[in-house]
């Protein structure tokens, strides 16, 4: 109940004519960025991030979030209409959204999509109002081999539960955490990795990295693709949206299936890519015409968007509470707020009482104004898509170049910018994961001050991630993950002693 | 109600060839890029050996933690260059065609050039060239458009960035002139 009262307090923190401007221009802008080809989400908050620089913490977070609501929605836009998923996480909508477009249903598959976004990020927004401060509290007994315990969970997870290859997914965490390394040791303020650079010794920044990482390398990729698009245009009247509104409880159990996949796979670092399959192969498996499954079916509109934005939203909560980002976007997110001088973290409950609430607040408000936004302006957002891409990848590239250059005001990180546009484009095209990288880049110095701390307590002595309890599951816990494809193998060769192991890989 | 008969077709004059020659396969890029990283691995380890990466009277040295992330970056490289031969798969994969990589370098090259002109002409002015010149010379754009579009880009990024959210941008001899 005593969340209630602080929910109470973040909407009156938010309810200002500048915050709720500031929140509608957020919203716009992330719509914009989700339809544009070559942008999305984590990208448009990366590019956009400076716009925030002058703002005060709440205002900036509020707009950033907002950005991130309109880009997931805007996503939908281009799934549906024009079969080109936005996102990864967009790309089941397209299987059952596009030949509803093409049979007519446009408007339909349209507000099902977005209806479900809200109802999947609802539900998200209600486990981080409940959760976060409870496990915010938890965590404040937190020493630091625990955080460090936690840092080793979310990387093993990563590892063991990523569907790129082991090695790939190694590479991107080594190098993003050394990358973390460059520059000043915080703790005995002695170089590392600069090479003689003045240039380095302020560190390599992550937010100079993720626009390179995203934004340039997005330019490169879809350049490089054939950009013939062709869709279908369509406007929702009130009709349409009642009528499906109307037929939801229809679809509860899926919705609710949804939810809860995406939650869970948003606080543990699934993603919401693995969330947006695992819910419509489910919504499938459970079906009773599982056949009608992608020759456009409402639920396989309903499924992979709840999933997908309860997991977008859900990884909003480990980053609250712990200060441990549950996606790309969530890194970005909290590379913002570090920017600002905030350390998100247990503490963030205790000392940034209206910042956390006002957040928390703009969750809901952003995802109904979002919700009320797109469904009225589908049609303009959709001739984005008419623009020329040659006029909107130049622009991108100066956006990309502004954020780059606003953080530090340093040309030294323009190049830097351009230098990880090449090395994002190297790395998406052979397979090399981008969300661990940038994961590894945010929570670099972070996980290292927690090791570094644990082993001056414990003297060396590697046994202090079992000390207790506590931290000895988390550790334990880590390295299953780590070896889960070895152990999930082991299970079903031991469960099934006649099936191959390929199937358990499978 | 949705209104489907509307449609809308973006089309790309500058669509890549489908059938242009491959430039390189997804396994020389691998191995490359495996190697190179095998290379970093080596002259990072080095660098925090040299910063000390062991343990003195206070604990951990500075070069400890990136030392031992170095030997597990040069080890999951030399894997990645072992598992690149072995696959099969990979060896067939286009990396990039030529077709591909022209376009590719049609954006590179100017944003390179962008960032160039950048240093000594500011960033609008620079920006307002790579706009215009992007949109003319890639686009096909009517001339008069592509100014115009990179002009009203220019304004609005100097009136957000410099006057609205007073975030300062390098500027050049055209922002002195006015008095920036």
């Amino acid at each position: 109940m005593e969340a209630l009262g602080l929910l109470l307090h973040g909407f009156a923190v938010l309810l200002t004519w500048k915050t709720l401007l500031l929140m509608m221009v957020g919203l716009v802008l992330g719509v914009f960025v989700g339809v544009l080809p070559g942008l999305g989400g984590p990208n448009g908050v990366a590019i956009l991030l400076p716009l925030t620089f002058s703002m005060d913490p709440t205002s900036a977070i509020v707009m950033l979030s907002c950005i991130y609501w309109g880009a997931l929605f805007g996503g939908a836009i281009t799934s549906i209409l024009f079969n080109i998923p936005g996102e990864a996480w967009s790309v089941a909508t397209t299987f059952d959204g596009y030949p509803m477009a093409q049979q007519g249903k446009a408007a339909e598959a349209l507000t099902a999509a977005f209806t479900s976004s809200f109802i999947g990020s609802l539900v998200a927004v209600l486990l981080i109002t409940f959760l976060a401060p409870w496990i915010s509290s938890f965590a404040l007994k937190f020493g630091p081999p625990e955080f460090f315990a936690v840092y080793l969970l979310t990387f093993c997870s990563f590892v063991g539960l990523g569907r790129e290859d082991k090695h790939k997914t190694v590479i991107a965490m080594s190098l993003g955490l050394l990358l973390a390394g460059v520059g000043m040791d915080t703790v005995s303020g002695q170089l590392r990795m600069t090479f003689g650079s003045t240039d380095l010794l302020r560190g390599i920044n992550f937010l100079v990295a993720v626009i390179g990482l995203f934004g340039i390398s997005e330019i490169l990729l879809t350049m490089e693709e054939r950009l013939a698009l062709r869709g279908h245009a369509a406007s929702i009247s009130l009709r349409t949206v009642l009528a499906v509104w109307k037929d939801l409880p229809k679809y509860w159990m899926t919705l609710l299936r949804s939810s809860v996949i995406g939650c869970w796979l948003g606080i543990t670092p699934g993603g919401a890519i693995a969330a947006s399959f695992m819910g419509y192969n489910l919504a499938k498996r459970f079906s009773k015409d599982p056949d009608s499954f992608g020759k456009g079916r409402i639920e396989g509109v309903f499924a992979p968007e709840t999933a997908a934005h309860a997991s977008g939203t859900a990884a909003l909560l480990p980053m609250l509470a712990l200060g441990i980002p549950g996606s790309g976007t969530a890194a970005i997110l909290l590379g913002g707020l570090m920017v600002w001088g905030l350390n998100p973290g247990p503490l963030l409950f205790v000392e940034h009482k209206d910042f956390v609430w006002g957040l928390i607040a703009s969750m809901y408000l952003g995802n109904v104004v979002g919700l009320v936004l797109v469904l009225s302006t589908v049609p303009i957002f959709a001739s984005i898509l008419r623009v020329p891409f040659a006029a909107v990848a130049p622009m991108i590239v100066v956006s990309c170049a502004i954020g780059a250059y606003a953080i530090q005001n340093a040309m030294f990180d323009v190049w830097l910018m351009l230098g990880f546009g090449v090395v994002g484009y190297v790395f998406k095209k052979i397979k090399i994961p981008l969300a661990p990288f940038t994961l590894a880049l945010v929570l670099g110095s972070r996980a290292e001050d927690a090791f570094r701390q644990s082993m001056i307590i414990s003297g060396g002595n590697m046994k202090v991630f079992w000390a207790n309890g506590l931290v000895g599951t988390i550790t334990t816990l880590a390295i299953l993950l780590l070896f889960w494809p070895l152990i999930d193998r082991l299970i079903a060769s031991i469960s099934k002693p006649g099936a191959p192991a390929a199937k358990a890989e499978a | 109600m949705s209104n489907t008969e509307l449609e809308i077709a973006v089309d790309d004059p500058t669509a890549p060839e489908e059938n242009s020659p491959a430039v390189t396969s997804n396994r020389n890029v691998d191995v490359a890029v495996s190697l190179l990283l095998l290379v970093l691995a080596i002259v990072l380890a080095w660098d925090n050996w040299r910063t000390g990466a062991s343990w003195d009277s206070t604990g951990p040295e500075p070069g400890y933690f990136p030392f031992y992330l170095s030997v597990i970056l040069g080890g999951a490289s030399l894997y990645g260059i072992g598992a690149a031969f072995l696959s099969s798969k990979e060896a067939l994969e286009t990396f990039v065609t030529r077709a591909q990589l022209r376009r590719v370098m049609a954006v590179f090259v100017p944003t390179l050039l962008f960032c160039i002109a950048m240093q000594f002409l500011g960033i609008y002015v620079a920006s307002f060239l790579l706009i215009a010149g992007f949109m003319r010379v890639v686009g096909k754009i009517a001339w008069w458009k592509s100014l115009l579009t990179a002009f009203l880009f220019s304004a609005v990024m100097f009136v957000t960035f410099d006057i609205v959210f007073d975030v300062l941008m390098p500027k050049g001899p055209l922002e002195a002139a006015f008095g920036y």
